[in-house]
């Protein structure tokens, strides 16, 4: 957590102060909520009045689903189609699982090219004849784990021209390329505190003043009627102090960790054990793959090993996603690019942030060889005598 | 050291990394994902691979700080310990799953793994000790709680596995392993032992295995042939069974009557009075030797079962067979079964019963077949 925004939340738990009281302690409160919604509104480019603060990310992407779908629905009956790209967080995918299963919502996937990306047409040709049946298109704005930026505006443009409502999970772009809510075009873009350096358990979802949104939580009318329950006041105040440093530093920021995310993919092709780059990479670009996003991929690996080598050796990096159990899953948005399960276990994820340093690259780069060598070993261990996945032994595609 | 604490998410486990974490090792928690629909609930209080025994794993590696990691060996467990089972019951034998897992996943699967990466060696919560022989080479013990001792289920590894294995719990009662994990502030210090085969939740493993094999009716007859009750699958029955075979009417000397063979070919169950079932002489196969393999006749204790008594013996070893004499008949012995020798509280090794009989039964053949092809009868 960014240490000034640190210091301006324990001096906010200081005070005490409802937002919504009228007493002289909570004028006090709201005046930081307010305050904190304006930095917020202007690092974004959106309208005070556009910022609802929620719980986080997870909460902001289930508010614009359900509650634009909901009052979609009610509006008109036959809107009950959601245009979603088949590379969403599990924020954005079980929300559309559950109104399908439960609020008769019908799914129309966005398929993505190899690179993880959602092409304009791809929504045009999903809207197809039928524009009256869709309640809203959501396609996030950089994937989170190949770091794929998505034609937004053009994708809001597209589904406009039919006046749908868009949203877009901005959790992991805001702070590393360049996110104006108003000139994206968007209806509804959601946000979080934790991923720009602010605390957990805090984040917002920015809705246009003509978003139609039927509330998850009903009480005592906060946020715009939309998202009822007293503020957390010392958290806002982080998140606004976080967001407004992210952005300000956002392109110096940038362009060193495109540099050093350049270092570390190039030094680890040339490895010589046929590691692979995910996703769209062009050196020294910024804007079609987050900056500071590296996701590789290792023949004969499981990432679970490399994971574990690699953390011993100091290199904290992550896989995919586990289970709830804690089983590492092959990930969905490898799959949907097309690569087979067999390939997508040796998925290795490595984000770059504000501490990383060039040394830091060198030192992954420096413990790679021998963490694959070994988990390449591991697995012809886990897999001999296995006869249930000979798929495992013959060579995928992707190699 | 550097050691892979095995956490199944029980009391044992967690107490086993706990001290091999006081030893002074370099220890790392790993959960085995045995189930391939891990995202269930518990169903009752005991079973395993789910995602309470995870999380309580996975709890007791973060109070004691060290790293912890989930390893899916669902697809390893499925073909060569669920499958096995299955196939096993289909042929007319009662398995042991629980010493497969031992031999083909704990000490094997994750045992390869664990070296691979680095490690030295793995230590698990079974009951049972590991002690440096004169000759320098590592031997399997029971453990001091005889109540909980769980040598049985380790009388498939070799000494190479041996090399690499702890258990740290073999000197301690459980009552001792309970009163420790309380005190590190372990929840599971009171969660209940696992019982029953992990892969069975609710201990129906008759239901289970017809939910698999499907219905199969056939006749449960007596040893002249007379038909005496109807069966709906021969694999569900178990040699030394009494209850469940539903038979229609008392025996004439009004004692109860055990299953006394299992016929899978004709999906046949036969049934006696108690005393056809004594045994005395035991053929088994698939020997693994936890030490140099016996020379020449030696005297044992034989064990069949994982909690049951051990009954003086002499046993011969033949290759992969073995053949072992008991001195007094034991009942309910099935082939599938493993026998487990020991010499004092050493495991010497263990092997598969082929055949369970009596030695009067077995001589006759044994002549009969010496006979019919001129061989002496040790190398038949």
């Amino acid at each position: 957590m960014l240490p000034e925004a640190i210091e301006a939340m324990t001096a906010q738990m200081a005070t005490v102060g409802n937002a919504s009281s009228l007493h002289t302690s909570g004028r006090l409160g709201r005046r930081v909520v307010e305050e904190s919604r304006e930095a917020i509104a202007q690092a974004m480019g959106a309208r005070p009045s556009e910022v609802l603060f929620t719980s986080g990310g997870t909460e902001s992407d289930n508010l614009a689903i359900k509650g634009t779908f909901w009052a979609r629905r009610d509006a008109d009956n036959a809107r009950v189609r959601i245009l979603v790209s088949t590379v969403e967080h599990h924020a954005v995918l079980d929300c559309v699982d559950f109104l399908e299963a439960h609020e008769g919502a019908k799914i129309t996937w966005l398929e993505v090219d190899e690179v993880g990306r959602v092409h304009p047409e791809t929504v045009r040709a999903a809207i197809g004849t039928d524009p009256e049946s869709v309640a809203l298109v959501s396609v996030m704005w950089a994937n989170n784990e190949v770091g794929t930026i998505q034609p937004i505006a053009e994708i809001a443009a597209v589904a406009h021209e039919f006046a749908i409502p868009v949203h877009s999970d901005a959790v992991q772009a805001v702070g590393q390329v360049e996110v104006d809510f108003a000139r994206s075009g968007l209806d509804l873009l959601s946000i979080s505190g934790h991923k720009i350096g602010g605390p957990q358990g805090v984040g917002a979802l920015l809705a246009r003043r003509d978003a139609r949104l039927v509330p998850l939580t009903h009480g005592g009318g906060q946020e715009r009627q939309v998202r009822s329950g007293s503020l957390d006041v010392p958290a806002i105040r982080g998140f606004a102090v976080a967001m407004r440093h992210a952005v300000a530093g956002r392109a110096a920021g940038a362009q060193r960790l495109v540099t050093l995310r350049d270092r570390l993919i190039r030094g680890a092709q040339d490895a010589r054990f046929g590691v692979q780059v995910t996703g769209d990479w062009e050196p020294g670009d910024g804007t079609r793959r987050l900056p500071g996003n590296a996701h590789l991929l290792v023949p004969g690996c499981d990432g679970d090993s490399l994971l574990y080598l690699l953390d011993a050796a100091g290199v904290q990096c992550s896989t995919g996603s586990a289970c709830q159990a804690g089983v590492p899953q092959p990930s969905h948005v490898l799959l949907a690019m097309g690569m087979s399960e067999h390939t997508a276990r040796g998925a290795l994820r490595l984000t770059l942030g504000h501490t990383s340093t060039a040394a830091d690259v060198d030192a992954f780069l420096t413990a790679l060889p021998a963490a694959v060598e070994r988990a390449q070993r591991a697995q012809m261990a886990t897999s001999a005598g296995s006869t249930s996945r000979p798929a495992q032994k013959s060579p995928t595609r992707a190699m | 050291m550097r050691v892979v604490a095995a956490m199944s998410g029980g009391v044992d486990s967690a107490v086993a990394a706990a001290r091999m974490l006081e030893a002074g090792h370099e220890v790392v928690g790993v959960h085995l994902a045995l189930s391939q629909n891990a995202a269930t609930l518990r169903e009752s209080a005991r079973g395993c691979c789910t995602i309470e025994d995870a999380g309580d794993a996975r709890r007791v590696a973060d109070v004691l700080g060290i790293p912890f990691y989930v390893w899916d060996m669902a697809a390893r467990f499925k073909s060569d310990v669920v499958e096995d089972f299955i196939a096993e019951y289909a042929a007319g034998r009662t398995p042991n799953p629980c010493l497969r897992c031992n031999e083909k996943i704990k000490f094997a699967a994750l045992l390869d793994k664990a070296l691979a990466l680095g490690f030295d060696a793995v230590a698990t919560g079974h009951y049972a000790q590991i002690f440096e022989g004169a000759d320098g080479a590592r031997e399997l013990h029971r453990a001091v709680d005889m109540g909980k001792d769980q040598s049985y289920v380790l009388g498939v590894l070799n000494t190479d596995q041996l090399e690499r294995s702890f258990f740290p719990l073999g000197d301690t009662t459980k009552l001792q392993v309970r009163q420790e994990a309380a005190a590190h502030g372990f929840y599971v210090a009171a969660k209940p032992d696992s019982h029953d085969i992990c892969f069975i939740p609710d201990g129906d493993t008759s239901r289970w295995l017809t939910d698999r094999l499907g219905e199969q009716p056939g006749d449960i007859v007596e040893v002249d042939g007379t038909k005496v009750g109807e069966h709906k699958g021969a694999f569900a029955f178990t040699v030394g069974q009494r209850r469940g075979l539903r038979l229609g009417q008392p025996a004439t000397g009004g004692e109860p009557r055990y299953v006394v063979e299992v016929q899978p070919r004709t999906n046949t169950v036969v049934v006696a009075a108690g005393e056809l079932l004594g045994i005395d002489a035991i053929t088994a196969d698939h020997a693994r030797w936890c030490g140099p393999p016996p020379g020449g006749v030696v005297s044992v204790g034989a064990q069949v079962r994982a909690h049951g008594e051990e009954t003086p013996a002499t046993a011969w070893a033949d290759g992969d067979r073995v053949e072992v004499r008991l001195e007094r008949r034991i009942r309910g012995v099935a082939p599938g079964q493993s026998v487990v020798l020991y010499e004092g509280t050493r495991v010497v090794g263990s092997a598969t019963i082929a055949r369970a009989t009596t030695i009067r039964e077995a001589t006759t053949r044994e002549t009969a077949s010496t006979a019919a092809t001129g061989e002496a009868p040790a190398s038949g």
